[in-house]
């Protein structure tokens, strides 16, 4: 079963003066249970097709289906819906909110998904202890650092077994025993909860977690690589 | 619930990101919500204060008479029915309070100099309460009956008069064949009054040594009936309509003293014009609060849609947001505005001005009126004009696109 489908996508943007192709017809189809990394340097569209793919950015052209239905004419509320209960999102940067403690930030979801109380206090509790945040539960993003909140932001989009993960540069500010810690713990919800993971990053050491390994540039796909992952 | 929920803790946190910011809008609200319940109170009491100033000088709430009195209020024009039989109909109807009385336009004379008053005699029994003479604070007394054969005059006719306590004056008027009546009264009282006017307008008499006096037997110039609330005298107008039926026209206070009841109207619509343009002010405050606080948080609003917060959710934490600081300050301003009125409630002497007032008919003591309605106006008006005020920044924080608030710097 398809988990992902984009047909011919095209987004450009424009620089000053310049359009920048960020996707030039790309097309791609992600298998359910997929654990894909988008690999390319910087302004290669990984992060665009992320957007993509998550309804946060709409295509000039081309058409996205997640699950097998088309997103890319959903309105503001339907994509919401469909963020909230399908995907999980793991952004590069500013992934929490200020206001919210550690545990409350992984509530969040669940909170406005409906997941009563008690259920929902539990599951952050646990998924904090599990990315090693115990003891931090009640410490606000201002009091943690930079990896401490990335590890927060993973276990919000994670703590709702959602159905496809999207990560743009999940490991970024983490050393590298937690980003170990973490793509075993995306390997191991993608073994036993079937959970489709794309990644974008730039760490090599990421890239050998994958099952598929997806190169691009200017908008293109010029490598996708089965591969055995670490 | 669960969104309520969420909803509001955010957007309590939110408030007090920036304290200093809510602080000072808090001041500012809280201010502005005393200065319209403090100022309105004020204005009530004025008004109540003319209103029940001026009823108490003399019309009541319901007033009858020969329908040409209002225009010529002399001996001519007397109720044509007799006081006995007013007596009659009257004193089983189940009124408060009611009085008949003889009024008529007359000349004081002392030894030294004469004035033109209006001589009222009165039943001093039944008129207790209705006047605006405190019998209690008479100096001297006040009339003990209605055969009483001395006469009340105010303080300050008196010093015009150059007359005092004990003293004796003369009252002149007309009788129904148009001849001089007069007679010789002692002083026996001399009242104060709020209105300091009333003090030079107004001579007590008994009502029977006034009839007396103008030969007019059994007869009366007016009747009067006091209700319960003055804002209520409808029931009392149809009754007294009902009961005096033959040739005397019925008033109410309203349309005897148009001046008062005009004011009674136009207070309730100043009220709400008073609040509405204190909350303008405000609201400019309150916009650019929000405006500040959704342009610092647009990236978080981003994340949160991106997390999939529907758009209405964003909306309903800014006006909740909005609705908040509202309420704090509401109740803040509400408390405050109680606090200042209660060590006043018993009045502020206003004299150094009274005497520029007393043409308006207002006593030189001001008492506010706190009334619940006000403050619930004031509050509800608040809360409803600070939700529309709210939803401009509100609808904008709503309508970013996830990804370009997510990314913004």
């Amino acid at each position: 079963m398809t988990a992902v489908r984009c047909v011919d996508l095209c987004k450009t943007y424009r620089q000053g003066e310049e359009d920048i192709k960020a996707l030039d017809h790309l097309s791609i189809e992600i298998v359910e249970g997929g654990f894909v990394c988008l690999s390319a340097p910087s302004g290669g569209g990984k992060t665009t097709l992320l957007n993509a793919i998550g309804g946060l950015d709409k295509p000039d052209s081309g058409e996205v289906y997640i699950a097998g239905r088309r997103i890319d004419n959903l309105s503001k509320g339907e994509l919401a819906e469909l963020r909230l209960r399908k995907i999980g999102f793991v952004f590069q940067a500013f992934n929490l909110i200020p206001v919210l403690t550690a545990r409350e930030n992984v509530e969040f979801v669940m909170q406005v998904q409906g997941v009563p109380a008690a259920e929902r206090g539990q599951k952050a509790l646990d998924i904090l202890e599990e990315v090693g945040l115990e003891g931090l539960e009640d410490r606000r993003p201002a009091d943690m650092s930079g990896g401490q909140q990335q590890r927060v932001a993973v276990a919000r989009a994670i703590v709702s077994r959602p159905a496809l993960v999207l990560a743009d540069e999940p490991t970024a500010n983490l050393d590298s025993k937690t980003a170990d810690g973490l793509m075993e713990l995306f390997r191991e919800l993608n073994d036993h909860h079937n959970t489709t993971f794309v990644i974008a990053t730039h760490d090599k050491r990421v890239m050998s977690y994958a099952k598929r390994l997806i190169r691009m540039l200017d908008g293109r796909i010029v490598e996708d690589i089965a591969q055995d992952a670490a | 619930m669960h969104m309520l929920a969420i909803l509001t803790r955010l957007a309590w946190r939110n408030l007090w990101r920036n304290h200093r910011r809510t602080l000072i809008m808090l001041l500012a609200i809280t201010l502005g919500t005393w200065a319209m319940i403090f100022m309105t109170a004020l204005m009530r009491g004025m008004v109540s204060q003319m209103v029940s100033d001026g009823i108490s000088a003399l019309p009541g709430h319901v007033q009858a008479h020969h329908p040409d009195y209002r225009d010529d209020p002399s001996i001519a024009n007397l109720i044509g029915v007799s006081d006995t039989e007013l007596y009659e109909r009257f004193s089983t109807a189940g009124f408060r309070q009611w009085a008949t009385r003889v009024r008529v336009p007359a000349v004081i004379t002392s030894e030294y100099d004469s004035r033109g008053v209006t001589l009222i005699g009165v039943d001093p029994e039944r008129e207790d309460g209705m006047t605006f003479v405190d019998y209690d604070a008479v100096e001297g007394r006040f009339l003990e009956s209605s055969d009483d054969k001395g006469v009340v005059i105010g303080r300050k006719l008196a010093t015009t008069l150059n007359t005092e306590l004990g003293k004796r004056i003369v009252l002149m008027s007309q009788d129904p064949d148009n001849e001089i009546a007069d007679r010789g009264f002692r002083v026996v009282g001399l009242f104060t009054a709020n209105v300091m006017s009333f003090e030079e307008q107004y001579v007590f008499a008994g009502k029977t040594t006034t009839q007396d006096m103008l030969h007019i037997d059994d007869q009366v110039s007016e009747l009067v009936v006091l209700g319960d609330n003055y804002r209520d005298v409808e029931a009392l107008y149809n009754k007294t309509l009902e009961l005096i039926d033959d040739g005397a026209e019925v008033k109410r206070w309203t349309e005897i003293d148009r001046f008062l009841g005009t004011m009674l109207g136009v207070m309730d619509g100043f009220v709400l014009v008073w609040i509405i343009v204190i909350f303008l002010a405000l609201s400019f405050g309150l916009v650019n609060t929000l405006v500040m606080a959704v342009f610092e948080r647009v990236r978080e609003i981003g994340l949160m849609l991106a997390l999939g917060m529907r758009p209405m959710n964003i909306l309903g934490q800014i006006i909740l947001e909005s609705l908040l600081l509202l309420a704090i300050g509401l109740a803040l301003g509400s408390a405050l505005a109680w606090a200042t009125v209660e060590p006043i409630k018993e009045g502020v002497d206003i004299s150094y001005v009274g005497e520029g007032m007393d043409m308006w008919g207002m006593s030189s003591t001001l008492v506010p009126e706190l009334l619940l309605s006000d403050v619930v106006l004031a509050n509800v008006v608040v809360l409803i004009l600070g939700f529309f005020a709210s939803l401009s920044p509100a609808w904008r924080a709503a309508n970013y696109e996830p990804i370009e608030a997510i990314t913004k710097v």
